[in-house]
């Protein structure tokens, strides 16, 4: 077993088929295989342990991608923004590597040895092989990894999370149809190539035969355009990539019809009630899909679908209405909301998410597997299942705030924050308290030109919730710390009101 | 003669273009055949025909499975030889159709 099957069967049944554009390069998906042998023997030949890639998407990214399968390597793609020395400690870790590198990285990496450059413009310029050149035999080994990524490292030193290709390939077969694209449908790809969704839109876009339209950088502008001039029919992106397009088109008062866009999915982070419903209301015939996963179970394991969507906007019920909140029901995978106690959780009980299945690997280099004996992976985000199976998420188990022995999700005092016309974004955080241990802070972002008392929030929050979901400090920003996905820094936000509380 | 079938193995046809992926299987040995003869590994040769009672296009990409969906294979590359266990023919597995999530 190994993940390049996927590359052969695209080539076998569809290889006249595009597979990827980018800027002036286009690939079929015959012409990305041969690309990635080419590239597979290039890194043999090399003698290193890893296949990285410092890039933004460019087609060098699903040749590394397969080329590193074909040759039986670990894939490690490295996240351009990091500063020069947290890049370069990550490479040192996986040397001896050879490094395919966009032209204009190669003054981040420090010269080493056992670090081989290879530029993103060599690699897609690497000769024919010879015609009598074996075919590439893949080890078929389903335990070899596949992929390695580095965590972000919000807590400390960036852990190695790998994925093998019993778990990439596990996710492909159980939740993508070989050959299910239309034969003119095309996916725009902006998540980052370092990005456990970069990897995953690789795989499931070419196992279901489908264009990738690669964008660099993500910006609303480019984003229409490219929807427009390469009939996009699919689109993934995260959360603050949608309300991005959302206010563009709201400010510029601009056009939203895109004829050939046929599905948003979404995901990466919470998602606004604000903002889907207003994407909803501007892309009314677009099917709508929350994604929920982690690096560490090959990305999706939850997932809402357009009928949920429409049923949930359409719906006088608030148990079905509030489902546009949720991540969904399981996709591939089992999920369990277990107490701080291990104890399993029944339906609208909050406590610790945990998912099992082939395609979750849970386990980092070094550190080892994080499974317990039943095969289950604590993810580490806390939530609920609803009694149809409707998993809600209330955030990261280390952002809930403790008041006075009282669990308190931010996400349910956020969204009623939200729910003011002038407040723009919101992140609500724990701080230091004397006599509550913990309490409710929340940092806003007001609307251009809007104003409002803290009063009128507390009073807001005190309405709709309980009176120890009142924020006790709130504190107006222009803008809240965001990382390049999309996730709010809410450790940054926390150390900024542990400083005024002590001071 | 049977062979165990271990989760990400792949087998060839001998009489026909077919090769699979098993994606899952039962413990123990399996009498697993296309075109009616017993598959062989993915750099084995193979010779002759297949047997005209098991012909019967095995498409690329398709899913098949035993009655009790114990047994998937996944086609990797289509043929005209049909698959079975012993003389059982599998059959094609519904696609559960997903939203695409990426």
């Amino acid at each position: 077993m190994n993940i390049s099957t996927i590359l052969d069967m695209a080539a076998e049944a569809f290889g006249d088929r595009t597979a990827v554009v980018s800027g002036e390069f286009a690939y079929t998906y015959a012409e990305l295989r041969e690309a990635a042998c080419r590239a597979a023997a290039r890194f043999r030949a090399s003698g290193a342990q890893y296949v990285g890639l410092l890039d933004v998407n460019s087609p060098a990214a699903p040749i590394s991608i397969f080329g590193a399968a074909y040759a039986g390597l670990p894939y490690v793609p490295l996240n351009y923004r990091l500063t020069r020395p947290e890049l370069n400690e990550l490479i040192e870790r996986v040397a001896p590597v050879v490094l395919v590198v966009g032209d204009e990285f190669v003054s981040l990496v420090e010269p080493r040895e056992g670090v081989e450059l290879l530029l993103r413009s060599e690699l897609l310029a690497l000769p024919p092989l010879a015609a009598d050149a074996e075919p590439p035999q893949p080890d078929e080994d389903p335990r070899a990894v596949a992929v390695q990524l580095f965590t972000s490292g919000t807590t400390g030193k960036p852990k190695a999370a790998i994925l093998r290709h019993e778990n990439l390939m596990s996710y492909i077969v159980g939740t993508v149809e070989f050959g299910a694209a239309e034969e003119n449908d095309a996916i725009v790809v902006t998540v980052p190539p370092y990005h456990v969704a970069g990897i995953s839109a690789v795989l499931s876009s070419t196992y279901a035969c489908r264009r990738m339209v690669q964008l660099e950088n993500f910006e609303a502008r480019a984003w229409l355009e490219a929807c427009r001039a390469h009939e996009v029919s699919n689109a993934f992106l995260v959360p603050t990539m949608l309300q991005r397009v959302v206010d563009h088109l709201l400010e510029e008062d601009a056009d939203a019809a895109l004829p050939a866009l046929r599905a948003i999915a979404y995901g990466g982070g919470k998602m606004p009630l604000s903002t889907i419903e207003q994407a909803m209301r501007l892309f009314p015939g677009v099917d709508f899909t929350n994604a929920y996963g982690l690096t560490e179970t090959s990305s999706t394991i939850a997932v809402l679908g357009p009928d949920d969507h429409r049923a949930a906007a359409a719906s006088d019920d608030p148990r079905v209405r509030r489902r546009l909140a949720s991540v969904g029901r399981p996709a591939a995978v089992e999920i369990q909301i277990r107490d701080e106690d291990g104890r399993v959780l029944g339906p609208e009980e909050a406590g610790l998410v945990f998912v099992r299945g082939p395609q979750v690997s849970g386990e980092y280099l070094s550190l080892g597997s994080q499974l317990d004996a039943e095969g289950w992976f604590p993810t580490k985000d806390r939530g609920y299942l609803d009694d149809e199976g409707y998993l809600f998420l209330e955030g990261r188990a280390d952002d809930v705030i403790v008041r006075g022995g009282e669990n308190i999700s931010p996400g349910e005092i956020e969204d009623v924050l939200l729910s003011h016309p002038a407040v723009a974004d919101v992140a609500c955080v724990a701080m230091p308290d004397e006599q509550w241990g913990e309490a409710v802070a929340a940092a806003v972002v007001l609307k251009d030109g809007a104003r409002v008392e803290p009063e009128e929030l507390q009073a807001l929050v005190r309405s709709q919730l309980r009176s120890s979901r009142v924020p006790q400090a709130i504190v107006f920003k222009d803008a809240l710390p965001y990382n390049e996905t999309g996730k709010v820094l809410r450790r940054l936000i926390r150390q900024e009101f542990a400083e005024r509380a002590a001071a | 003669m049977a062979t165990a079938l271990k989760p990400g193995a792949r087998f060839k046809s001998a009489v026909c273009e077919t090769q699979v992926m098993v994606v899952k299987a039962p413990a123990g040995e399996h009498d697993l055949r296309c075109g009616g003869a017993e598959m062989i590994a993915p750099t084995a040769t193979g010779a002759g025909e297949p047997d005209p009672a098991f012909v019967g296009e095995t498409l690329i990409g398709k899913r098949y499975v035993n009655a009790d969906e114990s047994l998937e294979l996944l086609c990797t590359k289509g043929g005209k030889g049909s698959l079975s266990l012993g003389s059982t023919p599998l059959e094609v597995k519904q696609a559960k159709q997903l939203p695409s999530s990426d």
